[in-house]
């Protein structure tokens, strides 16, 4: 290879962090390139090592890290001479001229990488004021003309905007308008979507595509998605434990994956091409023994077909909108507006939608945590005993309280971390007086022993967990008492990809042998459309197409699916994202929706129409079922 | 929109300076007897014949024949128009007896508060840049001790040390012959020779605090992902310290001013009476002693109205440096 010809050539980079006894080795021995005007995409899980590499190429290490190696940034201002970053004095003059005006940052999280506290404008223009001199109306007009390129409709009025007036995606504009404010020749991208919704994420792959293209940058990618990595990349690099596993280009990778792991990371994905009963392969699959769960094994479908139905559920949050002056009007906002569905018994139900679509507050109001405004929820027992969900008391209450449980998103904050695992497994035993001691502790062994865990892990701690095992206690948790229905709230979403394969597979097995009923949660269509048999998308407060997975998946009706199915990046090169469907979609983008889809400020106007087959879809109430036809 | 803030919140001062007089009329009152009372069992124990006519006239004059709710109204009224009442124990009325005190308590209070300002901001940064440094260790050590040290202890070692090593009395706030003598720059140049000993001694503890907090938040802004941001555009380090983490901590320190205020006011008085400062502390407690309504009331209304004058522009300060609070009307949730 001809290094004049890379523009940033990582040597033999060697990155490790002090720790209390010894050496934490980052990153070992890492080679990789980037090419002018090219994106290279930096592929790998949490704690691989591919967020420090980054941070050494802009000089930002922090000052526990110490780093070996060359990082030789190819300026094409000055070709010919390439400066070894590494070798620069820390936070010297030399490395501060390149940060901000040659070298470009975006970072993931869009809500709190921006000073809350300074103007959108303000913060924009700092790099343009700190290398360039610009007066201050050239500021001005440079940053408007910066913010208009990233999407602004109206880049003046944004100019004087505080951060927080903004959403999540309109924030990450901001960054990637304050990072290629001066021009720089390299984009270095740290996840830059991972936070963000689907749809969001394909506009701002879009955009970061075109800026690329427009100015003529290279980008280093940095994510652990491989799909955003196929839509968006020239050259893939696969990082695993700070070592570098495979390089190339983007072709070769996705075609022809020579390591196991990389092998391994591709099975592990849901992809919606999947066959019905096809398995994804985990890294390291977990062995289920349902078996030991005594009691619960291989319930036949006993009782009514409907295990829980849900009538007109209403949940409106007040938002105190107060200006200085005393004034308080209060504006509701309808986190969940008029929901009605049923759960069968045994099926999945999988709940997909968007930040803020209700989907949470729905699930929390079928366990009753959250009570809604009006609305019915009933749960029908295996004797056919309906119990009102949302005003049972004393031993309805009790029994209600057994039979549907949860498993929640964030396995970091759902485990009690001043309580040893033995301790959060049998409290539920406890609360519900299961057993004698001896009793709750050989269910408890019996639970751990299920969830692929032995039990030496009884006496340990959260904290000494991974985050997949944690979620596995919490699957653990909320099988203890032996529930019909559980309530999975995103469970996989904070977990790496080849972790996510095997919490899924988990629980899809348990689901088999114990005969569960699941209402799954998730915004990641691939993960709903593995697990769930029947789909509902729901999007502003409400469920707009309800139906079985193929029939969702095969022929979407409503707009607001399509754009979601459409907004998906596949790690697949013969499938791009098609970026003209997914623009103006979203919640937001109700207004280019087909007229019969649109409630247009009229609270009643729409209803769920049946396309036959279990297929539902909101559209307005004169609609003709066939015109709605795909 | 600010401007109606601002008078909303004046408006808003009257009611509680309403309540808060009223209080302290009640508390004044709760004490049984009068200063008259007091005065007389002081008189008759000295064996001295007492004058009752006097005494029922002085009591006719100030309303003290009258039930107390009239009173209450009669002492508002009063200080709505300037008028604080009568001391009696000095034989004066309020105002002339204060005077001078007052604006020489202020004098301390602002002289305290800037030298408290000036020394922990400074200190602060470098402690919570440099953590764990030999520096941070050292200015935390000295830190903890001025907390520890009680004011008015540290007075009496300042005295003693002053006394023996350099044979000079460091109490008062100025040479005795300046007082009750009309301004002149004699007088204030004693005044600052005298004052730079109480302003030390009332400012250790809260120097020390502030030192302490500021640290503290500084160091959690400079973990945010905002500042590594400001690096990545090519800062200056120092710069972006100050431009961003800093001006976050602002936020604790400017919430702080409602409260300062009528601290370091009223924790000055032991060193003052141990310093014998003429400030208005050791006045307070005696008026408190001898029930001298009047004069005891009004100092009560003074620190009250230091408080609410400081909730008010630190509330002001801080909707003008947080745009969060100035744009987003009350909390959202």
């Amino acid at each position: 290879m001809n290094s004049g010809a890379d523009l940033l050539r990582i040597e033999q980079l060697g990155i490790a962090f002090k720790m209390m006894g010894g050496q934490l080795e980052a990153v070992r021995n890492a080679s990789l390139r980037v090419l002018p005007g090219k994106v290279t995409a930096l592929v790998g899980e949490s704690g691989s090592g591919k967020s420090v590499i980054s941070q050494a190429v802009m000089g930002i290490l922090p000052n526990t890290a110490s780093a070996t190696g060359r990082i030789l940034f190819c300026d094409p201002e000055n070709p010919g001479n390439p400066i070894d970053i590494l070798s620069l004095p820390r936070d010297g003059k030399a490395i501060r001229d390149l940060r901000g005006r040659r070298l470009g940052k975006i970072f993931q999280e869009p809500m709190t990488s921006l000073s809350p506290l300074h103007t959108i404008g303000n913060q924009v223009g700092e790099a343009l004021r700190i290398h360039e001199p610009v007066s201050k109306a050239e500021t001005r007009d440079r940053v408007e003309e910066m913010l208009g390129l990233v999407g602004f409709a109206n880049p003046a009025r944004t100019r004087e905007m505080y951060p927080f007036e903004l959403s999540g995606g309109m924030r990450q504009r901001t960054m990637i308008a304050m990072a290629l404010i001066c021009r720089p020749s390299l984009l270095i991208a740290d996840e830059p979507t991972t936070a963000l919704d689907v749809t969001i994420q394909a506009q701002i792959l879009q955009l970061l595509r075109e800026l690329q293209a427009k100015l003529n940058m290279a980008m280093l990618l940095i994510t652990h998605d491989l799909g955003v990595v196929a839509n968006v990349a020239d050259e893939v690099v696969v990082i695993y434990r700070g070592e570098i596993m495979e390089a190339g280009p983007v072709e070769t990778i996705f075609r022809r994956p020579a390591h196991p792991y990389l092998k391994g990371l591709m099975a592990a994905v849901p992809h919606f091409d999947m066959k019905p009963g096809e398995r994804l392969k985990a890294l390291r699959e977990i062995p289920v023994n349902a078996d030991t769960l005594i009691g619960k094994r291989k319930q036949e479908r006993q009782g009514p077909e409907i295990l829980l139905s849900v009538r007109n559920v209403i949940k409106t949050y007040g938002t105190r909108k107060s200006s200085w002056f005393g004034k308080n009007t209060a504006a509701g906002v309808r986190a969940v507006d008029d929901v009605s569905f049923d759960v069968r018994r045994g099926e999945c139900l999988g709940i997909v939608g968007e930040s803020g679509c209700g989907k949470s507050t729905l699930s929390k109001i079928v366990m009753r945590a959250v009570t809604p405004d009006s609305g019915s929820v009933t749960y029908f027992d295996r004797d056919g005993k309906a119990i009102d969900v949302l005003s049972s008391e004393g031993n309805d209450l009790k029994t209600l309280r057994t039979k549907i449980q949860m498993v929640f998103q964030d396995p970091v904050s759902s485990l009690s971390p001043r309580m040893t695992i033995q301790n959060i497994l049998s409290e539920p035993l406890e609360i519900h007086d299961r057993g004698s001691a001896q009793e709750r502790k050989e269910k408890v062994l019996r639970l751990v022993q299920a969830i692929g865990l032995d039990q030496s892990a009884l006496n340990r701690y959260p904290h000494s967990f991974s985050g997949g095992q944690r979620q596995r206690i919490g699957i653990a948790r909320a099988l203890a008492l032996g529930p019909d229905l559980m309530i999975c709230d995103e469970p996989v979403s904070a977990l790496d990809v080849s972790v996510q394969a095997q919490i899924l597979n988990l629980l899809k097995d348990l689901q088999k042998e114990l005969g569960l009923t699941y209402f799954f949660i998730s915004h990641n269509l691939a993960v709903v459309d593995y697990m769930a048999d029947r789909i509902a998308v729901m999007c502003g407060g409400r469920i707009v197409e309800l139906a079985p997975r193929e029939t969702l998946m095969r022929s979407p009706v409503h707009p607001y699916t399509k754009a979601l199915l459409a907004a998906v990046p596949f790690p697949d090169l013969d499938r791009p994202l098609d970026f003209a469907a997914v623009q103006a979609c979203g919640a937001t983008g109700t207004a280019s929706w087909a007229a019969q889809f649109r409630a247009d400020n009229d609270d009643n106007a729409l209803a769920a129409a049946d396309l036959g087959g279990g297929h539902i879809v909101l559209a307005r109430r004169n609609a003709d079922v066939r015109e709605l036809q795909p | 929109m600010m401007m109606r803030y601002i008078l909303w919140r004046i408006a808003a001062m009257i009611p509680t300076l309403l309540i808060i007089s009223a209080l302290i009329f009640t508390i004044i009152e709760l004490p049984p007897g009068d200063y008259f009372e007091s005065y007389i069992s002081e008189l008759q124990a000295q064996g001295e014949g007492v004058d009752m006519q006097e005494i029922e006239e002085l009591r006719a004059q100030y309303g003290f024949d009258k039930p107390p709710i009239l009173r209450y109204f009669h002492w508002v009224g009063g200080m709505l128009t300037g008028d604080f009442g009568y001391s009696f124990e000095y034989q004066l009325p309020v105002n002339e007896v204060v005077g001078d005190r007052l604006w020489l308590t202020i004098l301390v209070s602002f002289c305290t508060i800037l030298v408290t300002w000036l020394v922990a901001f400074p200190i602060g940064i470098y402690s919570a840049t440099h953590q764990y440094s030999w520096g941070d260790y050292g200015l935390t050590f000295l830190g903890l001790l001025g907390i520890a040290i009680p004011n008015f202890t540290l007075a009496l070692i300042l005295m003693y040390f002053a006394n023996i090593w350099f044979g000079i009395s460091i109490g008062h706030l100025m040479d005795q012959k300046f007082l009750g003598e009309p301004m002149s720059w004699e007088k204030a140049k004693s005044i600052l020779e005298h004052l730079w000993i109480p302003v030390i001694i009332v400012g250790t503890a809260g120097t020390a605090g502030m030192i302490r907090r500021l640290r503290a938040n500084l160091l959690d802004e400079l973990q945010k992902q905002y500042v590594v941001t400001a690096r990545a555009k090519g800062l200056h380090p120092f710069r972006a310290l100050i431009k961003y983490p800093l001006r976050m901590s602002l936020n604790f320190f400017v919430a702080d001013i409602g409260s300062i205020l009528p601290q370091i006011i009223s924790g000055a008085e032991i060193t003052a009476i141990v310093l014998s400062l003429e400030t208005t502390g050791p006045m307070l407690i005696k008026a408190l002693q001898s029930q001298d309504m009047y004069l005891a009331g009004s100092f009560l209304m003074f620190l009250a109205f230091l408080t609410v004058i400081g909730m008010l522009i630190s509330d002001i300060a801080l909707a003008f440096l947080d745009p969060r609070i100035r744009l987003q009307g009350g909390s959202a949730k």
